[in-house]
């Protein structure tokens, strides 16, 4: 018989205000094999894991049960005082009193029988724990970072910095993401490639990192410190070694197709780079829009280049490659806003998304900086902003705050002033929210000092009249009906999770919350961090939010990834699976269902009459195994157990937890 | 005999038994509880790594222990922890569901459902459409083993 010790944590008043917390430990003084109940207000402090340190020593206890937030909480935290009185940490048990009890039932009268079956549950468990060895683990060098927008810069450069090597793969033929679309930057209307192309440019020349760009991660296989990536590295048809960048090539090619970099607003070359400014300064031809390709005539850049780095019959890679860490930064959307018919995006050149506009300020965007209507190529002198298109929207949209509209917003109205001093723009808002360093003052600013109306209400339907357009709105402050006869209109389309984030997710492993952004593994205390040990998010990947956050969050996961790679040795899953080679039939099914191909088919021998028999049976790698416990259930002769998950612990479970029927 | 067996189903307050797999349905369990959603204590959760650790021995012995109801929560598929044990449990769980029905025992008593991480007000309604399931349904009399409770 095991000697148990059940200790129940109070939680201030937040478990003790609904669990009678007398009751559970006379319960559980009455539990088999426990010889020792306590309590104490924050067993999580210091206080109170000395209390169960002590009671180990003074009790003789070979099995603890604490009845505690989620184990998903603080299991580590009292393994790890155990482990200091010198039991085995797997010797401990958590029963979840407070988010699974406390928290959720509304009485005493209810959440106390529970809370003493939850309790009993885990004794019943705890007496059939073993103590259990966590398998040590090599750690790869080296980290990889999907996405090269600012975020993936960001924490290339800071994890390059601490002395790793690290990957950028990038899907498109620069890095830059969406930082480079724009022009200037709110609250201090800097230019954004003036302090994004200098990081750009020393991400690419550092000597640690390793810019994949045109690539895509194609799969990703193992586990934290040793994750076995392959990635496309799809064919540029340019040499990159010859390539010089001098341009001659997208000079003279022929085709042209939408330009994505320009939001479709202009056309590029069929061989392009997609900015003045892209790192790494080599142009890709686009197979779908290529005339050599789609029709097998003209090859005017390869006749052009001088240095001859055009090469038709490159084709895509595959790169395999380790590495101990992921960052994935794989950024945003823009939600198309043509799902609200009313609006009439898409139907007329001049109501454009606020991604879309902000091109039009830049000198190599598709009016040469000129701010104008793409009617009739004048300047508007009436603009009208409408916010929280599909964001706080809970009938057609999203729910969520797209979070960085109402800044852009106020700063596109000050960059219009600037460009044409005698434009006027309007706002229409639901609120207009500036919480950050500087943001307040800054929409303050437009709103007194340029001269921008904000309406606060909606709009409901925007409709073309001779050469405006009329925005039919109201303001509902002043309960009016406003129309207002507009040259532009621009609409801030929200922030959306990437088209194809569900996809990155299952790739590599991680969860998305309901509009796929990627969760993070707790979300205040771990904001950077995955359920998935050794995968970090940083980025608008995440959630919505503006630079600085992004950067700031970057370079956080940047520190947990360098905290990950500094070390030799990480501890790996202690509870895994294991075959009794004894009873094993060698029937390998669980091979089959292992997804970390962690059993292999082994040779043993036996003794049969008077010779030797030699079979194949089942062998796990508790190095691979992360303790899924598939193979444990679909094992024919049930000889395979999930250590610290037994069929023993869970019937042990189930039955403590019926007891009482 | 046990008095729950005696139990009408007016005052009848089921036990459920329900396994939630650790990364998400337990978490979306948290969730529930750090966002304070109530719902019965009649539930009570077992945790287990992933449903494709569920072996149906485990439901078996919870009904033939004299739970009312039991439950399997899971990742959705796709987005399994370990990258296909749902896929593995939700094979396995559909089919023993249709084993339970041909054996005679009502299959509503068991259910699989998927319940993230993110999705704590699910979790809460998922154990309130169980519990209410079950109470209509009354006490579950046929696979209770009435030997067992007389041991203990």
């Amino acid at each position: 018989m095991s000697r148990t010790g059940v200790f129940i944590c109070h939680c201030g008043t937040n478990i003790a205000g609904t669990v009678d917390i007398d009751k559970t430990i006379e319960a559980s003084r009455g539990f088999p094999g426990v010889v020792h109940a306590d309590e104490y207000r924050y067993l999580c402090s210091e206080t109170g894991q000395d209390i169960i340190k002590q009671a180990i020593e003074e009790h003789d206890l070979d099995r603890v049960v604490v009845g505690t937030c989620s184990p998903r909480m603080h299991e580590a935290t009292f393994r790890k005082a155990v482990a200091e009185a010198g039991l085995n940490p797997y010797l401990l048990e958590v029963a979840n009193i407070r988010e699974h009890c406390s928290w959720v039932h509304k009485n005493i009268e209810e959440a106390t029988p529970k809370a003493i079956a939850l309790l009993r549950a885990a004794a019943a468990k705890a007496a059939l724990n073993e103590a259990l060895e966590a398998p040590k683990l090599e750690v790869e060098k080296r980290a990889l970072i999907i996405g090269g927008g600012i975020a993936g810069i960001q924490a290339a450069l800071d994890i390059a910095e601490a002395g790793f090597e690290v990957d950028i793969v990038e899907r498109e033929p620069s890095i830059g993401g969406r930082m480079a679309q724009l022009e200037k930057t709110f609250p201090t209307l800097d230019c954004s490639a003036c302090i994004l192309t200098p990081k750009m440019v020393e991400v690419a020349q550092h000597p640690n990192v390793h810019l994949l760009t045109y690539s895509e991660v194609e799969e990703v296989k193992g586990f934290v410190g040793q994750f076995d990536v392959k990635i496309k590295q799809k064919a540029r048809y340019v040499d990159a070694v010859k390539c010089t960048g001098c341009g001659i090539c997208w000079e003279k090619c022929p085709s042209k197709t939408p330009s994505e970099f320009e939001m479709g607003l202009t056309k590029r070359k069929s061989i392009y780079v997609p900015f003045p400014q892209a790192v790494p300064m080599v142009p890709v031809i686009d197979r779908n829009a290529c005339l050599y390709f789609r029709k097998g005539r003209c090859q005017i850049c390869a006749e052009e280049c001088p240095p001859g780095a055009i090469d038709f019959e490159q084709q895509d890679e595959i790169i395999e490659r380790r590495y101990g860490a992921i960052i994935v930064a794989t950024g945003f959307d823009q939600m198309d806003p043509s799902i609200y018919g009313e609006y009439g995006y898409g139907q007329h050149p001049d109501i454009l998304t606020g991604l879309e506009f902000e091109r039009l300020f830049n000198a190599s965007g598709p009016t040469g900086g000129k701010v104008v209507r793409l009617s009739d190529g004048k300047p508007p002198k009436k603009v009208v902003f409408i916010q929280c298109i599909g964001s706080r929207d809970k009938a057609r949209g999203m729910n969520y705050c797209s979070k960085i509209c109402c800044m852009y917003t106020a700063k596109q109205a000050i960059l219009l002033k600037e460009k044409v001093p005698d434009a006027k723009s309007y706002v229409f808002y639901i609120d207009v929210r500036t919480a950050g360093k500087g943001y307040e003052e800054f929409q303050r600013r437009a709103a007194e000092e340029y001269d921008v109306a904000y309406l606060r209400g909606q709009v409901g339907k925007i409709f073309p009249e001779d050469d405006h357009l009329v925005v039919h709105g109201v303001d509902s402050l002043s309960g009016k009906i406003i129309d207002i006869k507009a040259d532009m209109v621009v609409l801030a389309a929200a922030s959306i999770a990437r088209a194809d984030a569900p996809e990155v997710g299952r790739l590599v492993g991680i969860n998305s919350d309901s509009y796929h952004f990627f969760n993070e593994a707790h979300p205040k205390l771990k904001p950077v961090e995955t359920h998935t040990a050794g995968i970090f998010i940083a980025g608008a990947c995440q959630a919505p939010k503006d630079i600085p956050d992004t950067v700031a969050q970057a370079g956080s996961a940047a520190v947990k990834v360098v905290g990950l790679l500094s070390k030799d040795m990480l501890q790996g899953e202690a509870c895994t699976a294991e075959v009794n080679q004894a009873e094993c039939s060698g029937c390998l099914y669980c091979e089959a269902v292992c997804p970390y191909s962690a059993i292999n088919p082994v040779e043993i021998e036996e003794r049969y009459h008077d010779g030797v028999l030699k079979r194949t049976v089942a062998e796990v790698n508790p190095a691979l195994c992360q303790g899924c416990g598939s193979c444990a259930v679909v094992c024919r002769s049930g000889t395979i157990n999930l250590k610290g998950f037994s069929n023993e612990q869970i019937l042990a479970e189930v039955d403590a937890i019926c007891l009482q029927r | 005999m046990s008095t729950a067996l005696n139990e009408t189903s007016a005052g009848f307050e089921p036990l459920i038994v329900a396994f939630c797999c650790n990364w998400c349905s337990y978490a979306g369990g948290d969730l529930a509880g750090t966002s304070r959603i109530t719902y019965p204590a009649n539930v009570k959760v077992i945790r287990v790594p992933c449903c494709g650790r569920m072996n149906p021995m485990f439901v078996l012995r919870a009904f033939q222990r004299g739970a009312d109801g039991v439950l399997v929560a899971g990742c959705h598929p796709g987005d399994c922890h370990y990258s296909t044990g749902n896929f593995h449990g939700r094979r396995r769980l559909s089919a023993f569901k249709r084993l339970v029905e041909f054996a005679g025992f009502e299959p509503d008593r068991f259910e699989v459902r998927w319940i993230s991480s993110s999705e704590g007000d699910k979790f809460a309604e998922e154990m309130e459409a169980m519990t209410a399931k079950i109470k209509a349904l009354g006490p579950n009399g046929k696979m209770r083993d009435a030997r067992w409770q007389s041991l203990t």
